[in-house]
């Protein structure tokens, strides 16, 4: 009763269930992520046993409800998007993958059928490791996430699609994908593709970074789905599914940000040069300062965008932006995080 | 829980400021900026109507605890300043009462000097000709006689000085003792000794006037001091006296932030009612290397003004729940001032003829918001301040 008007305070105070996943996070992204990033950055591939592990930390099968054997928690966007920052600060590209069935659940559960949960969501509550994924993002320059140009079509009872998606977590080896297609005269739709259909050819492909997670592209050349994996019964709320996504990936990037000011910082107290630390430079100190700002800023309006998801209050815009201002100051951290380490920043 | 969204309350505080703003502040945006130095009598009627709402009774509230999270006066200061200041910066620091005087004698004068000087306009006396973000440096100086203190000295950059009634001066007791020698002093205006030499031409912030105010042995009374006359002696109650005086900063920097965010406001709403008339609106959804370059641009602006006012409402909902707040307290004062600056020209920019032109007021709002980068501690000074705390530095190492 008290906690109506509690609920409406500004308050950035993690509640108790967010402070112990913090302490769990946290550790996982010292000991689990950060132990084995710079190793699986230069192999290009995941240690064999990290997912597994990642597995422990139950990010799948929390919100999956109890009778279809998962934990039955409440789906919070602020509490996964906190977690996704913790988990980042150890590294960006396993982080990413480590909670990328997370989002293929999630998304099930948000816009899926009951049939569909029933279908699909036990699968990630034996304990394993699930790789599923969402496949979104096509190959063009001016890829626009809401205008997919990826189609569907109808073929009888059932659908096919066809065009390509790219930089697809687990995109060579996952059993479930969600795949955003644009569905002829209807609108965008989401379906899921489970094992290797006819006309699906996947692509495992390198990038600049991320490189320790296994990216692909898909290409759908009429590839069949029977209509059962069209995601709901309803049009699909791209808009929605694009902002939360968009939220995730801010999280990550504030995650990544803070690992990054937390590794200068110790570096710029500890390295000196004509006989003291060089953060005691104004040159070098106020990069840090701004690296700090513009990283709290990040945060909060990731939050922002989170907590309105959250209460049920329309959060494009404030998702829209989190991006904007991510996207431009988050590139920025990297590059000055690589700056102050001067040549032992380019090295690897 | 995590929660950004401001209280129904503090969001009526809000909408009934701007709305003050928008009809009894905007109108004379252009006469006080053209007409400087001259006393705009029309925001007399707008501090009656602050008082008048600031002494409403409030009603019951209901007992918290100290574990329950506040959300009290200082987000309420930031919520308002920010629309006072989206109605005219100028204007509001020409508001009586709205002094940093005020708030230093609320915040630190006993009960007598509070009902005495509390509701005059008290101005604030800080900087020298040859001491501005070193305030530890001051050379006016204070030397008891008696019964009464006597100041001597020249303080410049003295917001409202003209216009105020009543002056708080930092002087030193002892300059040859330091920091924890300097005090401040409450100096009613028309003391002998006590006068005002100039008034500054500025670049913006034209309706609220600057002055130049010399002390010639100016005699006040003893019980005018703010605060205990001793000298502390050793290095820990040295740092505390001063460091006391500059923890007033902690609160005010917020709000002095929050003007930025009322300029900035201010400016993109000008700017994107004036790109809407040629068929410019913000879909929010068209990511922003695919829009044309002035809706980009204007996404960013959106997005730096998103940041900074969250940074501000954070500093002050720290203040309001008892945490040390000095390196949010001068994070969203860093932020906010770039992201005035940058906002405030950037519109003018994209306007073209119609932000240069006197015709609207983009071309005000970018001069005004210099200000806000600058007064209460130079974006440089916040970042020696963040960079400070982030980095684990004394003031001695990072200089």
């Amino acid at each position: 009763m008290n906690s109506r008007v509690e609920n409406k305070l500004f308050d950035l105070t993690r509640d108790d269930e967010q402070r112990m996943s913090q302490e769990t996070m946290e550790r996982f992204a010292a000991n689990e992520i950060r132990e084995v990033a710079k190793n699986a950055d230069e192999v290009g591939a995941t240690p064999s046993s990290f997912f597994e592990k990642t597995a422990e930390l139950g990010l799948a099968l929390l919100p999956i409800p109890e009778p279809l054997g998962g934990a039955g928690m409440l789906r919070s966007p602020v509490s996964n998007s906190l977690n996704a920052q913790d988990l980042a600060w150890g590294d960006l590209a396993l982080a990413l993958g480590t909670i990328s069935p997370q989002a293929f659940v999630n998304t099930v559960l948000d816009q899926g059928t009951d049939a569909q949960r029933e279908q699909y969501l036990p699968k990630f509550c034996d304990g394993r490791f699930l790789a599923a994924s969402t496949a979104l993002t096509e190959p063009r320059a001016t890829f626009d996430p809401m205008v997919p140009q990826c189609t569907a079509r109808p073929d009888g009872d059932d659908y096919v699609l066809s065009g390509e998606k790219c930089m697809v977590p687990f995109g060579e080896s996952a059993e479930l994908l969600l795949v955003i297609a644009y569905l002829e005269d209807n609108g965008p739709r989401a379906f899921v593709v489970e094992g290797s259909p006819k006309g699906l050819t996947r692509t495992r492909e390198e990038h600049m970074g991320l490189r320790t997670l296994e990216l692909a592209t898909l290409r759908f050349e009429d590839t069949p789905v029977p209509a059962s994996a069209m995601l709901g019964e309803k049009a699909f709320d791209l808009q929605r599914f694009v902002s939360l996504s968009r939220i995730g990936l801010c999280s990550l990037a504030v995650g990544c940000c803070q690992g990054v000011l937390d590794y200068v910082t110790e570096y710029v107290n500890e390295r000196t040069a004509f006989g003291e630390p060089i953060s005691n430079r104004q040159a070098v100190a106020f990069m840090v300062a701004d690296m700090a700002i513009e990283l709290d800023a990040m945060r909060l309006m990731t939050l922002r965008a989170a907590s309105r998801a959250e209460q049920g209050l329309d959060f494009h815009e404030q998702a829209f932006l989190a991006k904007v201002a991510c996207a431009e100051h988050a590139m920025k951290i990297g590059t000055n995080g690589v700056q102050l380490l001067g040549g032992h920043g380019f090295c690897r | 829980m995590i929660q950004l969204e401001i209280s129904e309350q503090h969001q009526k505080t809000y909408e009934n400021a701007r709305l003050l703003a928008e009809h009894m502040m905007r109108p004379y945006s252009r006469k006080y900026d053209k007409a400087e130095h001259t006393f705009p009598k029309e925001m007399e009627e707008v501090s009656a109507i602050l008082a008048q709402n600031a002494s409403k009774p409030r009603g019951d509230k209901p007992e918290k605890d100290s574990a329950t999270v506040k959300n009290g006066g200082n987000i309420a200061a930031v919520v308002g300043m920010q629309a006072l200041a989206w109605g005219d910066l100028g204007l509001f620091l020409a508001i009586p009462g709205s002094g940093l005087g005020n708030a230093a004698i609320n915040a630190v004068g006993t009960a007598e000097q509070r009902a005495k000087f509390g509701k005059t306009y008290a101005a604030m006396c800080i900087t020298e000709p040859g001491t501005g973000s070193d305030s530890a440096n001051i050379s006016t100086t204070a030397v008891r006689d008696g019964d009464e203190w006597v100041l001597n000295g020249e303080k410049i950059y003295v917001t409202a000085g003209q216009q105020s009634d009543t002056l708080v001066v930092w002087a030193t007791l002892d300059k040859s003792r330091g920091k924890a020698a300097i005090k401040s002093f409450i100096v009613p205006k028309g003391t002998p000794g006590c006068e005002v030499t100039r008034l500054e031409h500025k670049m913006g912030i034209r309706a609220s006037d600057t002055a130049a105010i010399s002390f010639s042995d100016c005699r006040i009374p003893l019980e005018n001091i703010l605060g205990n006359a001793e000298i502390a002696v050793d290095e820990e109650g040295r740092k505390k006296s001063f460091g006391g005086v500059m923890q007033t900063f902690d609160n005010t920097r917020p709000p002095v932030a929050a003007m930025a965010l009322g300029i900035a406001r201010a400016a993109l709403d000008m700017a994107r009612d004036l790109l809407s008339k040629e068929g410019i609106f913000l879909d929010y959804s068209t990511k922003p290397s695919n829009c044309s370059a002035i809706e980009a641009e204007l996404y960013k602006m959106e997005a730096e003004f998103e940041g900074a006012r969250l940074l501000v409402l954070k500093a002050a909902w720290m203040a309001d729940n008892g945490k040390p707040n000095s390196k949010e307290a001068s994070m969203c004062k860093a932020k906010g001032g770039r992201m005035g600056n940058y906002v405030t020209l950037r519109c003018v920019e994209l306007c073209q003829s119609l932000g240069y032109s006197e015709q609207n007021l983009l071309e005000k709002f970018a001069r005004d918001s210099k200000i806000v980068d600058i007064f209460e501690g130079t974006q440089q000074i916040q970042q020696l301040i963040v960079a400070r705390q982030v980095l684990g530095k004394s003031s001695s190492e990072l200089k």
